[in-house]
């Protein structure tokens, strides 16, 4: 076998793809940063809100991804389940009102693992209540239905009937003052989860260390930088247990039917497979996904507002997936990871580099001031100074001429093959697969070739 | 393809009392609009036979095929399948109960391959229940039932003379092996009546041969087909059950001879000319 040979194998294995694409993400971002001389500080907060950004998104591109790529389900309510997930969090959590703390609104006082998990739960079965109509209806229906509801759930939020109300909360009868905050928000005031979770697994003295660590480099302060890493370490994590969770789906008899559907449910019906209850699994599954991804986005913020979950949001998440490939797992994570880390992260960290290191002086007002010195004189700098200081508006056009040309030129994403193969076991040639085995049980262990095949695939 | 065999042997052995004929079309009528597509059909399939529905263009047999498979509801009389009413049932619940259908432009399921599509078919896979797929030792009796069926699946693929595009993507199938994928498929779910909607068409002489020594093959081993087909003298050569329709109406039934020589046939259907 030539190194060309194996080095194609080494690509075609999902992991190396995807730790491909985030070496290179994170190279180009250290690259460019040390290359214009960007303070420590700086570098290692962008990294952070990187890692946090690539997080999220590509958590959320492979719940999307279970929906549409697998299950042709098209929801693009995406947003409505994140809220659903993080406000239900945060109304079970929420300390007790009264119980010390400058908020107006108490919650249930639940510890944090019993929130997420009811905020998982309560969007599981928004996302049931959504699909038991709309599944009956063509696919468009769908996303019709689930756009609505993410509005919906978002005026909710904002309404001021749910602002603050009472609820009893033990079984004597006690009443506490519970509620979603309206438009002005809610305080999430419940212990830091993350260093929570640090305390439950022991590993305080390690944290310590590594913030003491930090502090060498970064003297100023150094426990948001270590705090903000950390947190997005966790959240790498959660991608990879998502990654595996869906992989496992999609591989699975479950997988097969869900991409049977995709492609036409009615072979799938006259096969007999009862295709009502696997999009709504499927439907479920994705929107609890969804819902843990809203919790971990916000936990950790301080505060939510219901206008965080504005459409825009849905659509962002659908770019992942689109420049990644729908259908593709490995794409989702790909997808997330350059979405966030080139149209969503990137725009604002070039504004930030320039500015720290050229720290040019203020950007004109308005359009006329900017056009007018290059029109006039030839003179760029007032219109590119403009230009860097609009980044966030044209963040939008940016994202918005990708997507067309991605429409254009390359419909199915980086990855998106959609040919993931979706079975328990490798689906090869019978000669092959005999010939596989044998390799196997040659080159491991001389356990028969029957067992070596299937307890392998079970890890 | 013996496991084949013996199951429809086994099935036969404990359902002692099984008519001859499973299944039983009663006066359905079908209304789109103002437009009667099909009217008070009534026909019958014995067992262990290949019986013909055939009829002109428009004469309602897709519409009666949607009928008996649950795609579309009735609006009058009942389609019933071993003695029981599954008028108004499910596609899925009529697939389970061993009556499956293939469609009349074949339906593959493109971006899965060959594998894949035969895979999807076999009933009461225990992976099909997501945590059986997802949890740890849960999944390790998934990967066993899928090695015994990756085993059928290719039986059934060497049947059919296939096995050479195992594993090819549907969508890059000829339209021929389209039509034997599907059949395979369907098979694949242990029926025990297949309907057939023009499994022929656009089908090449050589290869319509190899689809009918399959179904005879199939049929000698105690499967019923119901086959639906514009091709007269394919079906005349092939089946012992001739049923002709003619603008959603049963116009007759019989044995080939019988149907040839019906006048009303030759009228209607044939324009008098065979």
């Amino acid at each position: 076998m030539s190194t060309a040979d194996s080095a194609r194998q080494l690509w075609e294995a999902d992991a190396t793809k995807i730790l491909v694409v985030l070496v290179a993400i994170y190279a180009t971002y250290l690259l460019s940063g040390l290359v214009l001389g960007y303070s420590l500080r700086g570098q290692l907060n962008s990294i952070a809100s990187l890692t946090f950004y690539i997080g999220v998104f590509a958590t959320l591109a492979l719940a999307l991804n279970l929906h549409w790529g697998y299950t042709g389900l098209f929801n693009i309510g995406v947003v409505g389940f994140m809220a659903v997930g993080i406000y239900v969090m945060a109304f079970v959590s929420k300390p007790l009102y009264g119980s010390g703390g400058a908020a107006q609104i108490g919650g249930l006082g639940l510890p944090i693992p019993v929130g997420i998990l009811a905020g998982m739960v309560a969007a599981a079965l928004l996302g049931f209540v959504v699909a038991l109509p709309a599944l009956r209806l063509r696919a468009d229906y769908l996303a019709i239905v689930t756009i609505a509801m993410s509005e919906i759930v978002r005026f909710t939020f904002l309404s001021s009937t749910f602002q603050q109300f009472q609820v009893p909360h033990t079984l004597a009868g006690d009443w506490t003052r519970v509620g979603f905050g309206g438009g002005s928000g809610l305080i999430l005031d419940f212990p830091d989860p993350l260093l929570a979770l640090i305390d439950v697994l022991g590993l305080s003295t390690v944290y310590d260390g590594l913030v003491g660590l930090v502090g060498t480099v970064v003297p100023n302060n150094p426990d948001p930088i270590v705090h903000s890493l950390v947190y997005g370490l966790v959240l790498l994590g959660v991608v990879a247990g998502y990654f595996w969770l869906l992989k496992r789906t999609g591989e699975s008899p479950f997988g097969r039917v869900l991409k049977a559907i995709r492609e036409d449910e009615d072979v799938a019906r006259a096969l007999g497979k009862n295709t009502g209850r696997f999009k709504i699994a499927s439907f479920m599954l994705g929107c609890a996904l969804m819902g843990l991804v809203g919790i971990l986005w916000l936990m950790g913020q301080g505060a939510v507002t219901p206008n965080f979950f504005r459409p825009r949001l849905t659509f962002f998440v659908w770019i992942a997936l689109i420049i990644g490939g729908a259908g593709s797992n490995t794409g989702s994570v790909a997808g997330g990871a350059i979405f966030a880390a080139v149209l969503y992260q990137g725009p604002l960290y070039f504004q930030n580099l320039v500015t720290s290191v050229f720290q040019p002086g203020d950007a004109p007002g308005s359009f006329g001031p900017a056009v007018a010195p290059l029109v006039a004189n030839l003179d760029p700098v007032p219109f590119l100074l403009y230009t860097l200081d609009s980044v966030r508006q044209l963040q939008l056009v940016v994202m918005g001429v990708v997507l067309i040309w991605l429409m254009h030129n390359r419909p199915e994403g980086m990855l998106g093959h959609r040919k993931e193969t979706a079975a328990a076991i490798p689906l090869v040639g019978r000669s092959e697969r005999s010939e596989r085995t044998d390799a196997d049980a040659v080159g491991t262990d001389p356990t028969p070739t029957g067992d070596a095949s299937g307890g392998e695939r079970d890890e | 393809m013996s496991d084949a065999d013996t199951d429809a042997d086994a099935q036969g052995r404990s359902r002692p009392e099984v008519t001859d004929t499973p299944l039983r079309v009663e006066g359905v009528s079908k209304h789109f609009g103002g437009i009667t597509a099909v009217d008070g059909a009534t026909f019958e399939v014995e067992r262990g036979t290949l019986t013909g529905l055939i009829g002109p263009n428009g004469a309602g047999k897709s519409t009666t095929f949607n009928l008996i498979t649950g795609m579309l509801t009735p609006d009058a009389g009942t389609v019933s399948f071993e003695g029981e009413d599954i008028t108004g049932l499910e596609p899925y619940e009529i697939a389970d109960r061993g009556l499956v259908r293939t469609f009349q432009i074949a339906r593959e399921l493109q971006e899965m391959t060959v594998l894949e599509n035969m895979m999807l078919a076999p009933k009461g896979q225990r992976g099909e229940r997501l945590w059986r797929s997802v949890l740890p030792v849960a999944r390790r009796g998934v990967v066993d039932q899928e090695t015994e069926l990756l085993d059928r699946v290719w039986e059934i693929l060497e049947f059919f003379e296939i096995e050479h595009l195992a594993e090819e993507y549907a969508g890059n199938l000829s339209g021929g092996q389209r039509k034997l994928l599907e059949m395979a498929r369907a098979l694949l779910t242990d029926p025990d009546v297949l309907l057939l909607d023009e499994p022929f068409a656009g089908v090449n002489p050589t290869l319509e041969r190899r689809l009918l020594d399959h179904v005879h093959e199939l049929r000698d081993r105690g499967y019923t087909f119901l086959l639906v087909e514009h091709d007269m003298d394919l079906i005349m050569e092939n089946c012992r059950h001739v049923v002709v329709m003619h603008q959603g109406r049963i116009l007759t039934e019989g044995t080939p001879e019988e149907v040839k020589t019906d006048e009303e046939v030759i009228e209607a259907y044939l324009g008098g000319d065979v």
